[in-house]
């Protein structure tokens, strides 16, 4: 009974993984094997079930790395993905810079106050992602809501020109992406006893010294978190930097779609996708492996 | 000078007797209020060198707030506060010659046992070189020289408890704050450590002030206990003097078990008191306290083991009176008796059990007398 029972619990998850990611990767997999073709969908080889294992035999025969080898050879994908793994990992940085403060500032306002601040920081995800990337065009152009501010204010005789750099998809990105980085920090600090602050100031700590050797290094499962949260999604971002980034910005997300849906050339897209996850994985275990010894220590 | 060495003079440790010396600590009339809630109420004291202070009252007394104001977590309201003679209103708490152990023992889960204690000694100007022998000191002092490279979560609730002691100890404070130190111990490791914190602080002669809500742990450590109500003093004396002359029913209620009986005062002749309590009643006899006025409402108090059982009326007894006995309590080492008198006045008293599975000399429903001399009862008019 009791078996049956775990074999269950286990299987849900399992499937659930099986089904959504699995299956999906399998096939992308396949597709980036393939060759470009004229047809629908536009890619060779296709299975073909009813010719039975012979089929799959002729499928696999079929097979080649060329996609792959044409990544390498155009330096289009190689300075795709560095710019990419560059862009994810400065607005990490800056995603922290700002969020960190949040984050303190949150856990440190009156009790009362928590829920509301948190509301402000999901809300919002209560609008379309694409609206809210979509108005940034509208703040940061030529003649958006910042340069008729800046102008009004005196500042500046000539608009700065912001949309269509990467000064804009970093923006973009910060703003999107903060409340990753907030949310997690903000739970290891809130959780942080106040009494281990005046402990060390009792000891002779400085406020800033008390931070600086206390509630920093107790936060950091929630800073290396949203660090993950942050860097692993945008390093596959592609809506920001086309909006916001115009045409300078190179990002492998970016890249990923045009040969999907310009050129149509789904195997190199494949290629493309199937290799990022290569180089995500690196990241993505890392965070596991954070996730599983944070769950021990706290045991 | 220790305290034991004083003792094996012949001399007694009571600097509060002395009238030159200079306290370490003066609390001069503070106030302390949160809003319009007063925690702390017009409030002096005075704590001298090498004390064993103990706060004791009630949760929620202020005992906490007091020993804030000490550390330099809060200000007072109005009043100063004197340390050695010098006024730390305006000193912040981490300059204050003053360490504190907190009550949830605060100890830095990110560091070892070891750079826990170090903390402190780190912020200091004392050199690296010495910083790792005085840590191993400290280790020593609480017998945790093994334990040093652990985690605070890899050691038991007592050795955090320890640890928490000498990291607040490692900077050789003036003053030693403990909130509730003991609190989260079980009865027996928290006897053990009474004893163990009373042989640290005479090795030390640090100046210790204790907080807690414990009446026996209070009179098991303390030189002095000050007995805390709504951010007021009632009584500051020694262990014995809060025992045995309580000044209210405050504090005799507060400090051990006692028999508290309602009354006037109907004479007062040659020091001896008449307090009528009840018709139909024979007054009780007792030593009367100074300007005790006939007529006064008062109390009296006696604490059981100074109350005697017997079945006949004793002879030469000041005071006697019939009862009933209700309920029996075995202790152990002693048994509550407890009788109703004529008129319903329930009175306990505690018996030594001397002989081992001797009967009980009473069961229950026998009439006995129960009896005490002039002087075992107190009269209390506060
Ligand atoms: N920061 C504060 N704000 C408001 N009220 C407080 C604060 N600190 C303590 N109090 C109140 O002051 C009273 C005394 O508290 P405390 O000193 O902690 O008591 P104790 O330690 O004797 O249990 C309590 O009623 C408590 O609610
Ligand atoms: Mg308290």
């Amino acid at each position: 009974m009791g078996n049956t029972r775990r074999l269950f619990l286990i299987l849900v998850p399992y499937s659930w993984l099986l089904l959504l990611f699995l299956v999906p990767f399998a096939i992308v997999l396949k597709i980036s094997l393939s060759d470009s073709a004229l047809a629908i969908p536009p890619y060779t080889p296709t299975l073909d079930l009813s010719a039975g294992w012979a089929g799959i035999k002729a499928l696999f025969a079929d097979f080649d790395f060329e996609n792959y080898a044409w990544l390498a050879e155009d330096n289009l994908y190689w300075k795709a993905y560095l710019s990419s793994l560059w862009i994810a990992a400065l607005s990490t940085l800056l995603a922290l810079m700002v969020g960190f403060p949040i984050a303190y500032g949150m856990a440190r306002a009156p009790e009362e106050w928590r829920p509301t601040l948190m509301m402000l920081v999901i809300l919002p995800f209560w609008t379309s992602f694409l609206i809210r990337v979509y108005s940034w065009i509208g703040i940061l152009g030529q003649n958006g809501y910042l340069n008729q501010l800046l102008e009004w204010l005196g500042l500046i005789d000539e608009p700065l020109i912001i949309l269509n750099t990467p000064i804009a998809v970093y923006i973009g990105i910060v703003y999107t992406y903060l409340p990753f980085m907030v949310l997690p920090i903000y739970a290891t600090l809130e959780k942080l006893d106040a009494d281990l602050l005046e402990a060390a100031e009792d000891l002779g700590c400085s406020r800033f010294q008390a931070f600086w050797l206390v509630t920093f290094p107790l936060s950091r499962p929630g800073v290396i978190a949203g660090c993950f949260l942050v860097f692993i999604p945008v390093v596959g971002e592609f809506v920001i930097p086309s909006l916001l980034g115009g045409s300078k910005t190179l990002m492998i997300g970016k890249v990923l779609w045009d040969e999907f849906f310009a050129n149509r050339d789904w195997p190199v897209a494949s290629a493309v996708a199937v290799l990022l996850l290569l180089i995500l994985i690196i990241p993505i275990v890392l965070f596991q492996r954070q996730q599983q010894r944070q769950q021990e220590a706290e045991q | 000078m220790s305290r034991d060495a004083a003792k094996a003079r012949g001399e007694v440790f009571a600097p509060w007797l002395d009238e030159n010396a200079e306290p370490l600590i003066r609390f001069d009339r503070v106030t302390k209020k949160f809003g319009d809630f007063v925690a702390i109420d017009d409030l002096s004291i005075d704590i001298y060198e090498r004390e064993f202070f103990a706060l004791l009252g009630p949760s929620g007394c202020g005992k906490t707030t007091l020993m804030r104001m000490l550390a330099g977590f809060e200000t007072p309201t109005t009043g100063k506060i004197m340390l050695a003679g010098k006024n730390i209103g305006p000193i912040p708490a981490n300059k204050r010659p003053v360490n504190m152990m907190f009550q949830s023992y605060a100890l830095f889960p990110h560091l070892t046992v070891a750079d826990n204690i170090a903390f402190g000694l780190k912020r200091s100007d004392m050199p690296k070189d010495q910083i790792a022998a005085r840590v191993d000191e400290m280790l020593g002092l609480v017998q945790l020289k093994k334990f040093g490279g652990r985690k605070p979560h890899q050691i038991s609730g007592g050795q955090r408890q320890r640890v928490a002691l000498a990291r607040a100890l490692a900077k050789s404070p003036k003053l030693l704050l403990l909130d509730e130190p003991l609190a989260a111990l079980d009865r027996k490791l928290r006897e053990e450590t009474q004893f163990e914190l009373m042989d640290i602080q005479e090795k030390l002669g640090t100046t210790f002030v204790i907080v807690t809500h414990d009446q026996e742990e209070a009179m098991t450590v303390a030189s002095r206990v000050a007995v805390m109500d709504h951010g007021q003093l009632i009584q500051v004396a020694t262990p014995e003097a809060i025992y045995e002359t309580p000044n209210s029913r405050y504090v005799a209620d507060f400090i051990g078990d006692i028999n508290l009986i309602e009354g006037a005062v109907k004479s007062v002749a040659r020091d001896i008191a008449e307090i009528s309590w009840a018709e139909s009643m024979e007054p009780l006899r007792a030593t009367a306290p100074e300007g005790l006025t006939k007529g006064a409402n008062c109390c009296f108090a006696i604490r059981p083991e100074k109350v005697s059982i017997s079945a006949e009326r004793p002879e030469k007894a000041a005071n006697a009176l019939p009862g009933k006995v209700i309920d029996i309590g075995y202790l152990g080492n002693m048994s509550t008796y407890h009788v109703e008198l004529a008129n319903g006045q329930m009175v306990k008293a505690q018996v030594p059990n001397q002989n081992r599975l001797s009967r009980h000399a009473f069961t229950w429903e026998d009439a006995v007398w129960v009896s005490f001399t002039a002087t075992a009862g107190l009269v209390l008019t506060a």
